[in-house]
């Protein structure tokens, strides 16, 4: 059964070359910031936007993520602040909106509950990068009711009959990490890339969106035809850090 | 009891905890550790291989030694210690990272990373690497460091890379956080020695697969010595490898009762502790790449834990105890940081021992429970590593104005 987030992704396949995800920690620098970054984010055409829910212990980020995490759980950041900040934006804003963060945030909450809160939040789907596919039955069977897409992660190291049972339990589209490593560090676009994305493909038919050190316009440019969606995260958060909205406007302008 | 005869579709698995909750680059690496051990598990000679390291390199068995002093004093139980503080390298943390290196080696890589709280892991990592060759990275919370500076010392002596991770609380839990960081960046070459019996499976399993020898010497022993096998065996618990190393020798003498003493900090109450099981603030979380009891609130966030040993203060704790626990297998304790102090003072002027501040906190409750036992009753506790890297700590607690004086001397000297 398709989704309504790989429908959506399917229109705008027909209409753009390379679509744009782009990453919020919630509650980082503020909620203020974070508000802006969306703006300039749909102004500068942003497809979906992954919303981060800060975690103590957030192992697979990269260190600027990490102290993201960290300056939003000590400021207090909770839960349902980031709750209600999706559904803020889910109310103003065209783009689609996945809630990103760790398993126990969904496990804490209950999954019933999590999946409810995620629907009434305006959210499309989730990414929760240490929820193998050995152990998602339960939460993905619950999101299908709720046609929330659960997004599974192919890594280049994933041998091909494990990126096909992924596949059958994926739904929305596929996030696609373009390295090993942990977020925010440079990616070399290669043809060991292309290579992966060939594997990726046979076994699915969901759209690719590549992610893990996509920082430029070069990157996207590789990326053209090859794939679906770029996924930036780390790069915006910088920009937005080393000059605030005009540097992050600049950087998403210039990604296209 | 077989902990490790998994159920079809729950490997991993200790009841409800346990598991494997990593991020999917790290599926093949995972694997293959898993396969390299299962192999080595079911070659005969590679125990024997172990045990023969063991015996060679860091003077095993240990003994057990019987504390006639303080079981006259207490006048209850007769009480025994499995002496691991007289391990190379001072603690029972050697079992686990000499057959992980032999793991390593078997696995073919040359590089080696690992977490460590107070030290005495990463202290072992540090020696193994180096008489197996292989190059070593330890990660050690930035407030850790400061409170083990010895441990760092000898680390890096002995040729590893420290690296003070800054992130977090900036103990334990932050630089396995950080390991994880660097294995996913480098596992083709590099083994993630993890040092206690948490973590993904297979780690839990490994680490108490390695320790096991510590229980198996011990019942033995006692049997030789003309003891009979303990009423109660008494182990500290921070993530759970020196418990989990003593009670295997012991799981299947339903009579024998296994207590595991957890930091109680300042005492109850949430932050003031890292007692997830024996006090009642832990909840059922997942993190760190396992389900177990975690000191979290209600937003599945870690929180702040404090004990004065940075060994046992850790927001997890093994998911096979905590398993244990609910099943009433094993019995949880706290010792406060008060008690452990005082227990301290006791044990190096009636018996001469100096146990390291995690191997008291089991001592503590042991003295306790011994007073109001008879005298034909027998009590082991697992020393698990030995105090004087504590000396800083303890002497501070002791607010000894003789050392602070020899500090303050000594400083002057590199002004």
């Amino acid at each position: 059964m398709s989704n309504q987030l790989e429908n959506f992704c399917r229109q705008t396949a027909q209409e753009k070359d390379l679509m744009l995800m782009t990453h919020v920690v919630c509650g980082y620098p503020s909620f203020d910031d974070n508000w802006r970054m969306l703006e300039l984010m749909d102004e500068n055409g942003a497809d979906i936007v992954e919303l981060q829910f800060p975690f103590s212990e957030p192992s697979a980020d990269g260190p600027l993520f990490v102290q993201a995490n960290q300056a939003a759980v000590d400021a207090g950041v909770t839960v349902q602040d980031c709750l209600d900040f999706m559904k803020k934006a889910s109310e103003r804003f065209s783009f689609k909106i996945l809630m990103m963060g760790y398993l126990n945030t969904a496990w804490k909450m209950g999954y019933e509950k999590f999946t409810d809160a995620l629907v009434d939040a305006g959210a499309s789907g989730f990414i929760l990068p240490d929820l193998p596919v050995e152990e998602c039955k339960d939460l993905h069977a619950l999101s299908e009711t709720k046609g929330l897409a659960p997004i599974m992660l192919m890594t280049p190291t994933t041998p091909t009959e494990r990126l096909h049972k992924i596949a059958a339990t994926a739904k929305g589209l596929i996030y696609v990490v373009a390295r090993k490593g942990v977020t925010g560090t440079k990616t070399q676009m290669s043809t060991e890339l292309e290579d992966f994305l060939a594997r990726c493909k046979e076994a699915t038919d969901l759209p690719l969106a590549v992610g893990f050190g996509v920082s430029c316009k070069e990157d996207t440019d590789f990326l053209k035809g090859k794939a679906d969606m770029a996924i930036v995260g780390t790069a915006s958060l910088r920009a937005w850090l080393n000059g605030g909205e005009q540097e992050l406007g600049t950087f998403l302008k210039n990604l296209k | 009891m077989n902990l490790f005869d998994y159920e079809d579709g729950r490997e991993g698995y200790f009841g409800e905890y346990g598991g494997c909750f990593i991020p999917e680059i790290l599926y093949s690496t995972v694997t293959e550790l898993k396969d390299c051990f299962n192999d080595a598990k079911k070659d005969p000679k590679f125990w024997q291989e172990f045990v023969e390291l063991m015996h060679n390199y860091s003077g095993r068995p240990t003994p057990v030694t019987y504390l006639k002093n303080l079981s006259e004093h207490l006048g209850g139980a007769q009480i025994y210690v499995k002496r691991e503080d007289l391990n190379h390298t001072g603690s029972h943390k050697i079992n686990n990272v000499m057959g992980q290196g032999l793991l390593c080696k078997r696995l073919g890589k040359e590089r080696i990373i690992a977490e460590t709280g107070a030290g005495q892991h990463g202290f072992a990592t540090a020696t193994m690497s180096a008489r197996m060759g292989f190059d070593c990275k330890i990660y050690m919370g930035a407030v850790d460091v400061a409170r083990q500076r010895p441990n760092v010392f000898w680390m890096e002596n002995l040729g590893a890379k420290v690296i003070a991770v800054t992130d977090g609380q900036q103990t334990l839990k932050d630089a396995i956080n950080e390991c994880m960081r660097d294995w996913v960046s480098n596992m083709e070459d590099t083994h993630y020695a993890l040092g206690t019996a948490c973590g993904p499976h297979p780690f839990p399993e490994i680490v108490s697969y390695f320790q096991s020898i510590v229980g198996k010497e011990a019942r033995e022993q006692l049997l030789a010595n003309g003891a009979k096998l303990p009423d109660k065996v008494f182990a500290c618990v921070g993530g759970g490898s020196n418990a989990m190393g003593i009670f295997q020798g012991f799981l299947d003498d339903e009579n024998v009762e296994l207590i595991g003493v957890e930091a109680g900090g300042h005492g109850p109450g949430l932050g003031k502790h890292a007692a997830r099981i024996a006090y009642p603030d832990a909840t059922t979380g997942i993190a760190q790449g396992y389900k177990t009891k975690y000191l979290q609130n209600s937003d599945g966030n870690m929180l702040d834990t404090h004990s004065v040993s940075a060994g046992l203060d850790y927001i997890g704790v093994s998911p096979i105890l905590a398993h244990l626990a609910d099943v009433g297998r094993v019995r949880f304790d706290a010792a406060t940081d008060v008690e452990v102090t005082e227990t301290l003072k006791l044990l190096m002027t009636i018996e001469g021992l100096i146990p390291a501040l995690e191997s008291t906190h089991a001592f503590v409750s042991a003295i306790k429970e011994a007073k109001t036992m008879n005298k034909d009753q027998v009590v082991l506790v697992n020393q698990s590593g030995r105090g004087d890297k504590d000396i800083f700590t303890v002497a501070e607690a002791l607010d000894d104005t003789k050392w602070k004086t020899f500090i303050k001397e000594r400083a002057n000297l590199y002004v």
